[in-house]
């Protein structure tokens, strides 16, 4: 396994304290996104939590303009999360709520401030933390086939996560990745965007799906669950074959389980 | 123009399911024209930070550059108009055209043209007003709106340009349905041709005003803003007052990213400095030259959490890589300016109440930012839209309370715990067999263009306390 | 002054929070203006003459302009001659009044009927002399003065201009440097253009076309010799 061949920075031999910040959606739709995390991160050495007083990172509320209600929620977040060397959650969108959003929201509150630049500085999205942070340069698993990935919006350009899934892509064995036409371009899901737009959404995802099938992978992978969900859904409509699944799955070797909107035994 | 932007979802419909106008936008290659563009100038990244400097210096102290603007235009024989509505920006530039027995004006491509519906007042008052830019004097012709700021016509097909020349153009004797894009160039060339000739006024835009000089500067690529505004008795500016730079050397700085965030292009073909009337001796140019400077709420948003807005130089970029403007196209949008930066600034102008859309129909994806010249936080803008809604309860009824709902519980984690156990367990049952739900109550938006994946039905915090509670480390 | 004026500017200190006379403010914004300092110049303007040339016609070029180069003014005739027959044109030309063209050895093209002036609207060609040429992006700076009216640039549907070596420049800073030169004690020119190739339009179905209102043609005729960095118009 992977766990010799990095050091943590500054950390010497006392493993990192992580947090997971599971996400609502992984934690409601699909948990296995969260323990392909828990794997991923014990491997790279992570001494891991699961603070039970986390719910959602306050998105929703923050997009729709709810400051207050953001608020709260970012509140509460700082508080479960305290106590952590890192906060790691497997979503672009999550962490970077709190690791870019969640600083200027609370800005205004003298006491919560500080902490909140204090948390930001502290979190990452899943990927980028092992490599950037644990240092990893590739997994132990094994995927033969074709498969395609596309560049959650957040991920990419609120954190910079273009490279990393990619390079432990590159270490799986036997894998092929089809770089995706317009991989940076949004799948329409947008949160509440596709709720309040169904129909502009419903035709975004279908340009994406387009350029999915085009690439001829077997499998399309992601980093975050709102893009997955919302991609798989239109795939499945459309009846096309292919997988869909949460990078993590794929990294942590975990693809024996039934794909987004698979049936399941 | 009369805003539609309250109607944009129909509208948004609308485009959706208009073949002509899918075919039409799915032509742009705007995008691949400007990643090119910047692949060729290393610098264009510090560029945009010295443009973005630039504006913020002039919106720190545009007083002083407003008035230090207009004395240096003055000295050159510049007529400066203030005016702080519409209707005084039109009253202004009729009092000009009246004053000079002004029977025909031809216009330069301008927005600000467009916001105080310039060509619709001229007409009340006997003034026929022409469009030379290719694609305003199409549109001009078949009586719609621009649907982009940079390329008005970008909505119409070949054919439909070949019937609007076909009905339009009856009248100078041309009988034939032209094919040829070129030869439809040549026709509206050659009709065009006389109008400019003819005019007695021109009235042109501004993409900037120079403090230093008191000039104005137009970009076009076709020539026919140059042609508007010398041939003429008088040429008319219209502008707002933050397009003001300070010294050329600025002007210069901004150009370098103007046209090649707009179309790819280093340079547009034509760009124009004018600086006041024509001179004693000079043989041409216009007799007087006239700057309207139009507030209509641009000072306002000084001070405002909207105020980077004013950075912006109308070049596009956000608009062309847009995905939600590359699906319904710009007149969904119901006013002037489309896209990213219309939706940021149309509330802005028209109030929220009458375009409380724009700023909702937007995945934050933050493509717009990520190409905008002058760097300006449009996400972050669109959420300030989206607050300012809350705040005023304009958020529609039954959103407000799904949400509410959703942060009371997510507030409250033992009772989320509890509710999601029990609704996704519940959930996961009904679809594990099939994987997913072709129809759901509650999320018939969702489920109309695609299925919804099942949840995995334990919830990961169940599952996670679970294996806890078995001992593991 | 107008009410429009005075609430206006009144409003943008109000949001400023500011005072109009403030003394050092207005010090530092006249003392910016005063400098016109130049901001980042891209690295690909900074060559020496030779690469300057060179960039110039490579970026002109790219901008569907076409450049003849001939070595001595006397030249300049025939070469205009040349593209006329070329193109299949009239052997007619408007040429702007400034003595750097009026003096050209036009008498012997004896078939080229010459007129000066203002641009008419049944000239088919016109030449200018540029004040300055930008290598940067192949941009001739031409400026409007008694001798070199404007609408020659824009009427006719061939335009040419005359274009000596010494008149490049590398970036546009250095010729908004000339034109200040050029321009001191004097008036500033009602019309400073900036042309990059000839006129076109994408407009109709993203079909790029040349020829929409201004010239369909730009010839740059660009001569070794003669009025080094020396301001015309």
């Amino acid at each position: 396994m992977l766990g010799a061949a990095f050091s943590a920075p500054g950390q010497g031999a006392t493993p990192m304290k992580v947090g997971l910040f599971v996400t609502c959606l992984v934690d409601l739709f699909r948990p296995s996104v969260g323990f392909a995390a828990v794997k991923l991160l014990e491997e790279a050495g992570c001494e891991l939590e699961v603070p039970r007083a986390q719910t959602c990172c306050g998105q929703p509320a923050y997009n729709s303009g709810d400051k207050a209600d953001a608020k709260a929620i970012a509140r509460q977040v700082i508080e479960a999360f305290a106590a952590y060397d890192f906060v790691v959650a497997p979503s672009g969108s999550c962490a970077g709520m709190i690791k870019l959003h969640y600083p200027p929201l609370l800005a205004d509150e003298p006491e919560w401030a500080e902490r909140a630049h204090d948390l930001a500085r502290r979190t990452y999205e899943l990927i980028s933390f092992l490599v950037d942070v644990c240092g990893m340069d590739g997994v132990d698993a094994r995927h033969e086939g074709k498969v395609t990935y596309h560049d959650s919006c957040s991920g990419l350009r609120e954190l910079g996560v273009k490279a990393q899934p990619r390079k432990l892509l590159a270490s799986v064995a036997g894998l092929e990745l089809c770089e995706l036409p317009g991989a940076e371009v949004c799948c329409g899901f947008g949160g509440t965007f596709c709720i309040k737009y169904p129909e502009i959404s419903t035709r975004m995802v279908a340009d994406k799906v387009k350029d999915i099938q085009a690439t001829g992978a077997g499998t399309l992978l992601a980093g975050d669950l709102g893009c997955l969900l919302n991609m798989a859904g239109r795939l499945e409509r459309e009846g096309a074959a292919l997988k869909v699944r949460h990078v993590a799955e794929l990294l942590a070797g975990m693809t024996e389980l039934p794909a987004i909107g698979e049936p399941r035994r | 123009m009369q805003p539609t932007s309250n109607a944009f979802k129909e509208n948004a419909h609308l485009a959706l399911n208009d073949a002509t106008l899918q075919r039409a936008i799915s032509k742009l290659g705007f995008q691949a024209a400007r990643a090119a563009a910047i692949a060729r100038l290393p610098e264009f990244d510090k560029l945009r930070e010295q443009a973005r400097a630039i504006k913020d210096h002039v919106l720190a102290n545009l007083d002083l550059y407003l008035e230090r603007y207009e004395a240096e235009a003055q000295k050159r024989g510049t007529e400066v108009h203030w005016c702080r509505t519409p209707q005084e920006a039109r009253d202004a530039v009729l009092a000009i055209c009246r004053r000079l027995g002004a029977k025909t004006v031809t216009k330069g491509k301008t927005m600000i043209g467009e916001e105080i519906a310039i060509n619709d007042y001229l007409e009340e008052n006997g003034i026929v007003p022409v469009e030379t830019d290719l694609g305003e004097y199409i549109i001009q012709l078949r009586h719609e709106p621009p649907s982009h700021i940079i390329a008005p016509a970008i909505h119409l097909t070949k054919d439909q340009v070949s019937d609007t020349f076909l009905t339009s153009h009856r009248q100078y004797g041309k009988t034939r349905r032209l094919e040829e894009a070129a030869e439809m160039l040549a026709e509206a060339r050659e009709i065009l041709r006389a109008k400019f000739i003819a005019a007695d006024v021109g009235i042109t835009g501004a993409n900037f005003l120079i403090a230093e000089t008191g000039s104005s500067v137009i970009v076009t690529n076709e020539g026919n803003g140059d042609l508007t505004q010398t041939l003429p008795k008088a040429h008319i500016v219209l502008a707002t007052p933050e397009k003001l730079v300070p010294t050329l050397e600025d002007a210069t700085t901004i150009l370098r990213l103007l046209a090649r965030s707009a179309t790819g292009q280093e340079m547009s073909v034509y760009t124009t400095f004018s600086t006041g009337p024509r001179r004693t001796a000079d043989r041409d140019g216009p007799g007087e030259y006239h700057v309207v400077i139009l507030d209509n709420g641009r000072t306002a948003l000084i001070g405002s959490e909207f105020q980077d807005i004013l950075r912006c130089i109308k070049c596009g970029a956000c608009i062309n890589h847009c995905p939600v403007y590359n699906a319904i196209g710009g007149h969904a949008y119901g006013w002037v300016y489309p896209g990213p930066m219309g939706s940021v600034l149309t509330p802005a102008i028209i109030g929220i109440e009458a375009a409380g859309h724009l700023p909702n129909a937007s995945t934050f994806c933050g493509r717009c930012e990520s190409v905008c010249p002058m760097k300006i936080p449009l996400p972050k803008m669109l959420r300030h839209w989206r607050e300012k809604e809350f705040e005023k309860g304009l958020t529609p009824q039954r959103f407000r309370l799904g949400l509410k709902l959703w942060a009371w519980l997510a507030r409250r984690p033992r009772l989320y715990r509890l509710a999601t156990r029990l609704g996704m367990g519940m959930l996961g049952l009904a679809g594990r067999s099939k994987g997913r739900f072709r129809t759901l109550p509650l999320a018939r938006g969702w489920t109309e263009g695609r299925d919804l994946p099942s949840p995995e039905g334990p919830t990961f915090h169940s599952l996670w306390a679970a294996q806890q509670g078995r001992g593991r480390p | 002054m107008s009410a429009a004026r005075d609430q206006i500017l009144a409003g943008v200190r109000r949001a400023l929070g500011k005072s109009g006379s403030d003394g050092a403010r207005k010090a530092l914004v006249d003392a910016r203006i005063e400098a016109h300092a130049r901001n980042l110049v891209p690295k690909r303007a900074e060559l020496d003459r030779a690469g300057q040339l060179k960039l110039f016609l490579e970026m002109a070029e790219k901008a569907a302009a076409t450049v003849a180069r001939v070595e001595h003014l006397a030249d300049v005739p025939g070469a205009v001659a040349d593209f006329l027959a070329a193109q299949n044109l009239p052997a007619r030309l408007r040429l702007a009044p400034d003595p750097v063209l009026t003096r050209l050895p036009w008498s012997e093209r004896a078939l080229l009927k010459i007129e000066t002036g203002t641009a008419q609207g049944s000239d088919t060609a016109s030449l200018t002399p540029a004040f300055a040429a930008i290598a940067e992006t192949g941009t001739l700076m031409l400026v409007s003065g008694p001798e070199t009216p404007t609408t020659l640039n824009f009427l006719p549907d061939n335009h040419l201009v005359l274009l000596s070596e010494g008149q490049l420049v590398g970036p546009y800073e250095d010729a908004w440097d000339r034109l200040r030169a050029a321009c001191r004690g004097e008036a500033w020119p009602r019309t400073v253009n900036f042309i990059t190739g000839p006129s076109r339009s994408a407009d109709i179905e993203q079909q790029l076309q040349m020829g929409a209102h201004g010239p369909r043609r730009l010839h740059i005729i660009l001569v070794a010799e003669g009025s080094d960095g020396e301001a015309q118009g």
